[in-house]
């Protein structure tokens, strides 16, 4: 999409991406058509709703997607420049884990549970870089305290760490090689509130040490409004509204957007009925026509279900899909 | 009137070869019908084993419960009947609560079935109008739960409890396992299905935001104890107990104007396996001093808003 | 709403063409166990004695035996007892274990333990010296192979049905259904079983190739059917002592085991694919 304000280098840029699932049976349709930028340094929310298709995308920019089922047919993933979607499964190895890290909801499947936490980083380490035994586990130890994990923890297995302490060593773990981009699917969604702001504001400082750029997804507002520079709104494949947190969490402009916050609790409300978005998410083996959302959306008119909409830049930086959003002057 | 359920120091420990558990650890509430009493706590806090333990779905070590008048603390099997038609539950998880070989409508009809009152006729029809009630369309009537998304099989999780036409729905994170937009429309139908019959509800839930929502009254239990109980809007607007007002700065908030500081507690929960007599907090907040390691006494600081923490006037005046 | 469930599982079945191919397999031999009086050319206790050990020929299309008997016909009403062993032994074995294993996986503690530990004796004797001794000491007869079989055999479906209900038993729909106040029976029939059934019934499928093995084996140690009535292990039995000069009486009937105990193991396996939900597209 756009460039956000400030005149940074681009490290990821995703272009018309197009993901399938093929079964016997029929085609989910995953992702249709996102495109998105992250800068040097900034955090991107991709906020939006179970099947919404983030996951996928975080996976086709790993290229960890198995195929088939999955089907990337479209659309390329450039990260410096150079597609990622047209690397050898050999070039890649040297790219995942040293330039572009992920990290999961839950931390187990991250970790080995018979092998100690300070090893799996120091092995991390050595994956990508020409460092010596000792000089690999001593960075997995400056790892660890960075995380805010004691380096004597070094020598413990994963079972021994209660469920945020594992998410740190994933933490420390994905940012042990310093990777330009790193990928944070939910990665605090299995963790109670409290634990949960830990490790959040642990990782704003990180990023802000290190100046990772990240990618956030996640379906909770509150994580996006507290984290991320920019956010995307996914619905059914597309990135249906793209802007600053500003354009996103004071101009909203997409329904869909709208009726997501509508169906928040709010906190200060004193109303007595939620506003939730009626219906469902559509179908992804059987998208409608037009516009995706038009099923639901309350100003739907005839234009929403026979016309897909554009990606229309209604102020700049702001990007909408749906026909009722005029570009303001 | 007396409430519709009294529970009065109600325990549940579970032995283990560490030790004994302390899940739920003298907890005293009224509830009246209509109401709504939110349960709120992290992971662990003994929440999800207090509705059990309420429905006798787990037997209570010790403790009175008294519903409707009568005394629950040890129903005979006939007494436990009765009261499990009159108490039900709600599941968090639409997915590993539905029977998977079993149809929407045989799900739902469970309960008529077994309770043999009606004719089949009869329990067909009722079938049907629960169905209407919670909003499930009638072609799903006959299909499996893994044919149906999230939002649908908590509406049938929903029926299957109304069914019996119970008082009282204990409702264990009903929404949490529900997106956003689904999650609201479960809310609304709860709320206008206890507006509609009267029902209490005691909503356990570690999300914050949905509890303030619907409850009347919220109850905060920290490592098996009420650390703090008082009505919603108190509670949001006056927390007392400084494991609440942690709680509270940790929710997320979704939107870029209201990011007040927030308080980020030190350590993780433990669980409360042998715990120490003195307050369960203590290891984790900042204000301990040797006066929390004595046991802490519930105070009740205004009308129905209860304490417990030996400093909170200490540090309500700072 | 029942058939729909199995008409997945029988179309995800049916997509598997190893299965399919087993399950004709099958069918064939279990049509030619009950029409095996049509089918024979001769009877199986017809001997010539002077035209013992034939090649193939016009009238004995797989030759003689020893006694002049024809193979073909052998090898035909073979497949009654043998299968007749097989599934017999199997089934009852499948019954036992899947209500002991019930049992042990539903009430847990002290129940479980006693019936784990004694399940954990069998473990200690070696499935088919368990079987021979007690059929040995039973005494040779095709009853008594079966019961021999059957006891050998059950343990294994009792400890994967107690396994697999402790997975069950640990989902929130049984405790819905203890809150519907739904009793013991119907909680166990209607809401466990069917849903920790699945495994046991792979395993049935896949067990039967085995237990037709030690039917045969049985047989073939004469503890189990006794002359004159054909079996499959009898007649490889038989053979031994000519395995040099006339090969084909030991591999007719080899053959047909091995094909029996391949194609109950391929359906099995297919089977457990069509059944996994995991697998569910």
């Amino acid at each position: 999409m756009r460039e956000v304000e400030n005149n940074q280098e681009t490290v990821l840029d995703i272009r018309d991406l197009i993901v399938k699932y093929r079964t016997t049976e029929s085609v989910v349709h995953a992702v249709n058509g996102i495109n998105l930028k992250v800068s040097k340094g900034e955090t991107v929310g991709l906020v939006g709703e179970t099947g919404a298709g983030k996951t996928t995308t975080a996976r086709s920019i790993m290229r960890i997607l198995q195929t088939p089922p999955a089907d990337l047919c479209g659309g390329e993933i450039l990260f410096h420049g150079e597609d990622i979607l047209k690397k050898t499964e050999a070039q890649m190895r040297k790219i995942r884990g040293k330039q572009i890290a992920m990290i999961f909801q839950d931390p187990m499947t991250a970790l080995n549970p018979i092998e100690k936490v300070g090893l799996q980083i120091a092995e991390a380490v050595k994956l990508h870089e020409k460092v010596s035994q000792s000089a690999a586990i001593e960075k997995a130890c400056d790892m660890l305290e960075l995380v805010g994990i004691p380096m004597e923890r070094y020598i413990e297995y994963p079972h021994q760490f209660s469920g945020g302490m594992k998410q740190r060593v994933v933490i420390a773990m994905a940012l042990a090689c310093s990777p330009e981009l790193l990928i944070a699917d939910e990665p605090t969604t299995a963790l109670d509130v409290t634990i949960q702001a830990q490790v959040l504001q642990m990782m704003q400082e990180l990023k802000n040490k290190l100046g990772t750029s990240v990618i956030m997804i996640t379906h909770d507002l509150g994580i996006v409004a507290k984290s991320c520079q920019s956010v995307a709104v996914v619905y059914a494949g597309e990135i249906v509204e793209y802007g600053t947190a500003e354009h996103i969490f004071e101009h909203t402009a997409h329904p869909y957007t709208v009726g997501l916050f509508d169906s928040l609790p709010q906190l200060d409300s004193t109303e007595k009925r939620l506003k939730p978005i009626k219906g469902l998410m559509p179908d992804p083996t059987n998208l409608p026509e037009g516009c995706k959302f038009c099923d639901r959306c309350p100003e739907a008119s005839e234009e929403c279900n026979t016309q897909p909409p554009e990606a229309r830049e209604i102020t700049p930086g702001h990007i909408v899909k749906c026909h009722h959003r005029e570009v303001s002057e | 009137m007396p409430a519709l359920l009294e529970v009065r120091n109600l325990k549940k420990y579970f032995k283990n070869p560490a030790g004994t558990l302390h899940a739920v650890d003298d907890i005293s509430f009224d509830l009246d019908s209509g109401r709504t009493l939110g349960v709120v706590g992290e992971s662990g806090c003994g929440k999800t084993t207090l509705g059990r333990t309420i429905l006798h779905l787990i037997d209570p070590t010790s403790g009175e419960m008294k519903f409707d008048g009568r005394n629950i603390s040890a129903p005979t099997n006939k007494e436990l009947i009765r009261l499990r038609e009159e108490m039900r539950i709600i599941f968090q998880d639409p997915y590993s609560s539905l029977n998977p070989r079993m149809s929407v409508s045989t799900a739902i009809m469970e309960p008529l079935q077994i309770q043999g009152k009606l004719s089949k006729a009869e329990i067909i029809e009722e079938t049907r109008s629960l169905m209407d009630i919670v909003g499930i369309a009638r072609r799903f009537e006959n299909a499996y739960p893994h044919e149906l998304d999230g939002g649908r099989r908590q509406r049938v999780g929903v029926a299957r409890a109304l069914s019996l036409r119970p008082k009282f729905i204990v409702c264990d994170e009903p929404v949490s396992a529900l997106d956003v937009s689904i999650q609201a429309q479960i809310i609304n139908l709860m709320l206008d299905l206890q507006e509609e019959r009267g029902l209490a509800y005691l909503f356990v839930t570690h999300d914050l935001s949905v509890v303030k929502y619907i409850s009347d009254d919220i109850m905060v239990m920290y490592l098996g104890n009420m650390v703090e109980k008082a009505p919603s809007d108190e509670l949001f607007k006056s927390p007392l107990h400084p494991y609440t007002k942690a709680l509270l700065s940790a929710i997320p908030v979704p939107n870029l104007r209201d990011q007040t500081e927030r308080i980020i507690m030190q350590g993780e929960l433990t669980s409360p396996v042998n715990p120490k007599p003195g307050c369960r907090f203590m290891a984790r907040c900042q204000y301990a001093s040797e006066e929390c390691a004595e046991p802490q006494v519930l105070e009740e600081h205004a009308p129905d808003h209860f304490v417990a923490c030996c400093k909170y006037k200490a540090l309500e005046n700072n | 709403m029942k058939e729909k469930k199995q008409n997945e599982v029988w179309k995800r079945l049916k997509r598997k063409k190893i299965a399919v191919v087993a399950m004709f397999i099958l069918l064939a031999l279990f049509l030619m166990a009950i029409f095996a009086p049509l089918l024979a050319p001769y009877g199986y206790e017809e001997a010539d004695l002077s035209r013992g050990l034939e090649k193939s020929s016009r009238e004995h299309l797989l030759g003689t035996d020893r006694l002049g008997r024809d193979t073909l016909s052998r090898l035909i009403y073979g497949s009654r007892q043998s299968l007749q062993i097989g599934i017999i032994a199997l089934t009852s074995a499948t019954l036992l274990g899947v209500f002991v294993g019930s049992i042990a996986g539903y009430y847990g503690g002290f129940v479980d333990n006693a019936i784990m530990r004694f399940l954990d004796l069998f473990n200690g004797i070696p499935m088919f010296l368990l079987t021979v001794t007690l059929a040995a000491v039973l005494g040779p007869s095709l009853r008594n192979a079966i019961i021999a079989i059957a006891i050998a055999m059950w343990p294994g479906s009792a400890r994967l049905m107690r396994a697999s209900i402790l997975s069950v038993r640990e989902m929130e729909y049984i405790e819905a259904a203890k809150s519907n106040n739904a009793n013991v029976w119907r909680i166990i029939l209607r809401h466990i079983v069917p849903n920790a059934i699945a495994p046991v019934l792979v395993s049935y499928t896949m067990g039967m190739g085995m237990s037709v093995l030690q039917g045969a084996s049985l047989s073939f140690i004469g503890l189990g059917v006794q002359p004159p009535i054909p079996e499959w292990g009898a007649m490889i039995s038989d053979a031994r002592s000519l395995m040099r000069s006339q090969p084909q009486l030991a591999i007719y009937p080899g053959i047909l085991v091995m094909v029996t105990v391949l194609a109950f193991n391929m359906l099995g396996d297919g089977l457990r694919d069509a059944l996994d939900p995991r697998l569910k597209d």
